[in-house]
C-alpha cells in the first residue's frame, strides 16, 4: 500500500462518537410527533384513561385497580421506549438511508449502537418518571420507602430494558420497511400487553394458555417485578402464584438479555432487503 | 502520493441471481479528475459505484480505490472519500446546519460546517429543517455532508435525477467549483449526456455492465476523427478535409456557397448509436 490516507490516528474515539450519536438520536428522536405520540405518550394515556375507568378494591387487600395498574404500565412504557422505539428506529435507519449514509463516513459501528442505547436509556427514564408521576399524582400510588424495595425496582428495570431493548434491535431485521415497521412492533407489542396482564388484570385473572404464553415474554416478569416494588404482600393472591418469584423473574429476564443479545448479533443488517 | 489512482478498476464483474448488472469494466481515475460513468438506466453504474464505494460486494474483478480495496479496506480509508447517493431521505427533522455539523465530527481534520453549507449554496437554509428543502436543496446538502471531511475523492450517484433545468445548472457550478478550486477528484453516473459533456474531464460510457467507450466529451467515440458531413444547396459529401472542399466549392460557385453548412457527428449522435438506441 502506498497512500496515506486521511489523518488516521486522530479519528475520534467510538465512545465520543457514541456520544455526538446519543445527543443527535434524542434530538430526531423529540421532534418527530410520531415517534414521540406512539412511543412516549402512549403508555402515559393508556395508563390515566385505564386507570380511570378501572375501579374496585382487590379482596383482602386494600390496593385499588389502578394502584395495580400503574406498576405494570410502568413495565409496558419500557417495553414501548425500548421494544418499539429501537425496532421501528432502526428499521426506520435502514430505509431512509440513515445506516447506509453512516455507513459511508468513517463512523465504528458501535458509535451507532452506543447511540441508540443511550438514546433509548434516557427516553427510557424520562417515561418512567412520567408514569410514576401520574401514579403518584393521579392514583395515589405510594412510593416505598424501604430501600430492599428499590433495589429491587433498579435490577429489574437494568435487567428488563436490557432484555426489551435487545429484542428491539433484532425485531427491528424482521420489518421490510420504514412504513410497515410500526405495524410490526406494535402488534407483538399490544399483545404481549394484554397477555401479560397489563391491559387486563390481574394477572392471575387470565385463560391459562394466555398466562402460558405470556410467561415466555419479558414484560410480564417485569410487569411483576415492579409490582413486587409497589404493591403490599396482601395483593398475592391475584398473582399467577402466589409468591413474586424474584428468582425466576432475574432468571427469565437474564435469559431474555443474553438470548436477544444472540438474536442481534445473528440477525442484525445493515442494508435493507435489496441484498448486497 | 498524488501519483496513485484515485481509481483503478480492472474486469470487475457483479451478478444478482441470472442478472448480470456488471460484466467486466476496466475504469481509471487519476487523481484531480472528473471523470463521468455514462449510461442508460440499469445499465450497472450504480453497481459499480457502490462497489467502489465500499458498500456492495463484487464477484470478481480488482479494485483499488486510493489504493485500497473497498471491500477491505477500514475507516482510516472512508476519511479520504466523501459519497452523495441518490436517494438519501435521511435526516429530515434535523437542521441543515446540525446535520453537516454532525458529519464533520466524524473526520480527523473537517472543513468548518459553515463553510461547507456556504460552499453548496445553502447559507439561507442553514436553520431550516431539512425536510422543508426543495430536491435540489436536500442534494446539496448531501454534498455539504459529502465533503465536510475534505475528501480527495467525492463519489456522486446520479446527482441531478429529477432536477428542473435551472436547479441542474447551479448542481453543476457547484460541482465545477469542487473539482477546480478544491482539486477533488470527482467519479459521478449520470444518464444525462449533457450532464457528463458539461462537468467531465473524461466520459466512460456502459452500456448492459461493459464500457463501451471512454475518452474525452470531444473524442468519445472517434468523434473528433469522423468524417465531416459538407452539405450545401445542390449537394452533400463526407470528407476528411472540409475546408479543402469547401475551398473548391467557393471556386466553383466563384464565392458564396448556397445553403453551406457543415457538420460533425454531434456527441449525441455518438450516444445514441453507442447505446445501440435504433432511433
Amino acid at each position: 500500500m502506498t497512500t496515506t490516507l486521511g489523518r488516521p490516528g486522530t479519528r475520534p474515539s467510538a465512545a465520543r462518537l457514541g456520544l455526538y450519536r446519543a445527543a443527535i438520536e434524542l434530538k430526531t428522536f423529540f421532534r418527530e410527533r410520531d415517534a414521540v405520540v406512539f412511543t412516549f405518550a402512549l403508555p402515559a394515556v393508556i395508563l390515566a384513561l385505564l386507570g380511570a375507568i378501572f375501579d374496585g378494591v382487590y379482596p383482602g387487600s386494600d390496593v385499588t385497580s389502578a394502584e395495580y395498574l400503574a406498576p405494570s404500565m410502568i413495565a409496558a412504557g419500557i417495553a414501548s421506549t425500548t421494544f418499539v422505539n429501537l425496532g421501528t428506529g432502526i428499521a426506520t435507519d435502514r430505509d431512509d438511508g440513515t445506516l447506509r449514509r453512516l455507513r459511508g463516513a468513517p463512523m465504528p459501528p458501535s458509535a451507532y449502537v452506543i447511540g441508540k442505547i443511550l438514546m433509548a436509556l434516557v427516553v427510557t427514564v424520562g417515561e418512567t418518571l412520567l408514569l410514576l408521576g401520574i401514579a403518584v399524582v393521579a392514583f395515589d400510588v405510594r412510593l416505598p420507602t424501604d430501600p430492599a424495595r428499590w433495589f429491587t425496582f433498579g435490577w429489574v428495570f437494568l435487567l428488563g430494558t436490557t432484555a426489551c431493548a435487545l429484542a428491539g434491535i433484532a425485531a427491528s431485521s424482521l420489518a421490510g420497511s420504514a412504513r410497515s415497521a410500526g405495524a410490526v412492533m406494535h402488534l407483538p407489542y399490544l399483545v404481549l400487553a394484554f397477555v401479560s396482564g397489563v391491559f387486563f388484570t390481574p394477572v392471575g385473572a387470565l385463560p391459562g394458555p394466555l398466562i402460558t404464553l405470556g410467561s415466555l415474554f419479558p414484560l410480564k416478569w417485569m410487569a411483576q417485578g415492579f409490582r413486587s416494588v409497589f404493591l403490599p404482600d396482601s395483593i398475592l393472591p391475584q398473582e399467577v402464584v402466589p409468591s413474586w418469584e424474584h428468582g425466576r423473574i432475574a432468571l427469565v429476564l437474564a435469559a431474555w438479555c443474553i438470548g436477544g443479545m444472540l438474536l442481534c448479533l445473528t440477525t442484525f443488517r445493515w442494508h435493507g432487503r435489496r441484498g448486497r | 502520493m498524488t501519483d496513485t489512482p484515485a481509481v483503478r478498476v480492472r474486469g470487475l464483474r457483479k451478478t444478482y441471481g441470472d442478472t448480470l448488472a456488471v460484466d467486466g469494466v476496466d475504469l481509471d481515475v487519476a487523481a484531480g479528475e472528473v471523470v463521468a460513468l455514462l449510461g442508460p438506466n440499469g445499465a450497472g453504474k450504480t453497481s459499480t459505484i457502490e462497489i467502489l464505494e465500499g458498500h456492495r460486494d463484487r464477484d470478481a474483478g480488482e479494485v483499488r480505490v486510493l489504493g485500497h480495496d473497498p471491500a477491505r479496506a477500514g475507516l482510516d480509508w472512508r476519511t479520504g472519500i466523501g459519497i452523495v447517493t441518490q436517494d438519501g431521505a435521511d435526516l429530515t427533522e434535523l437542521t441543515v446546519r446540525e446535520a453537516v455539523r454532525h458529519f464533520a465530527r466524524y473526520y480527523p481534520e473537517p472543513r468548518d460546517p459553515d463553510d461547507a453549507i456556504e460552499l453548496v449554496g445553502l447559507t439561507g437554509k442553514a436553520d431550516a429543517r431539512v425536510r422543508t428543502l426543495s430536491g435540489g436543496q436536500r442534494r446539496r446538502l448531501d454534498v455539504a455532508i459529502g465533503v465536510v471531511g475534505r475528501p480527495r475523492l467525492l463519489f456522486l450517484d446520479e446527482p441531478t435525477t429529477g432536477f428542473d433545468p435551472q436547479a441542474r445548472r447551479q448542481f453543476w457550478a457547484l460541482i465545477r467549483r469542487l473539482a477546480a478550486d478544491e482539486g477533488c477528484t470527482i467519479l459521478l453516473s449520470t444518464h444525462y449526456l449533457e450532464e457528463a459533456e458539461a462537468l467531465a474531464d473524461r466520459v466512460a460510457v456502459i452500456v448492459d455492465g461493459r464500457i463501451v467507450a471512454a475518452g474525452t466529451p470531444a473524442t468519445l467515440g472517434g468523434r473528433a476523427t469522423a468524417r465531416t458531413l459538407v452539405r450545401w444547396a445542390d449537394g452533400r459529401q463526407e470528407t476528411d478535409d472540409p475546408a479543402a472542399l469547401v475551398a473548391s466549392l467557393t471556386r466553383r460557385y466563384g464565392g458564396v456557397v448556397p445553403g453551406l453548412t457543415i457538420s460533425r457527428p454531434s456527441l449525441e449522435d455518438v450516444y445514441l448509436d453507442l447505446i445501440g438506441d435504433p432511433s
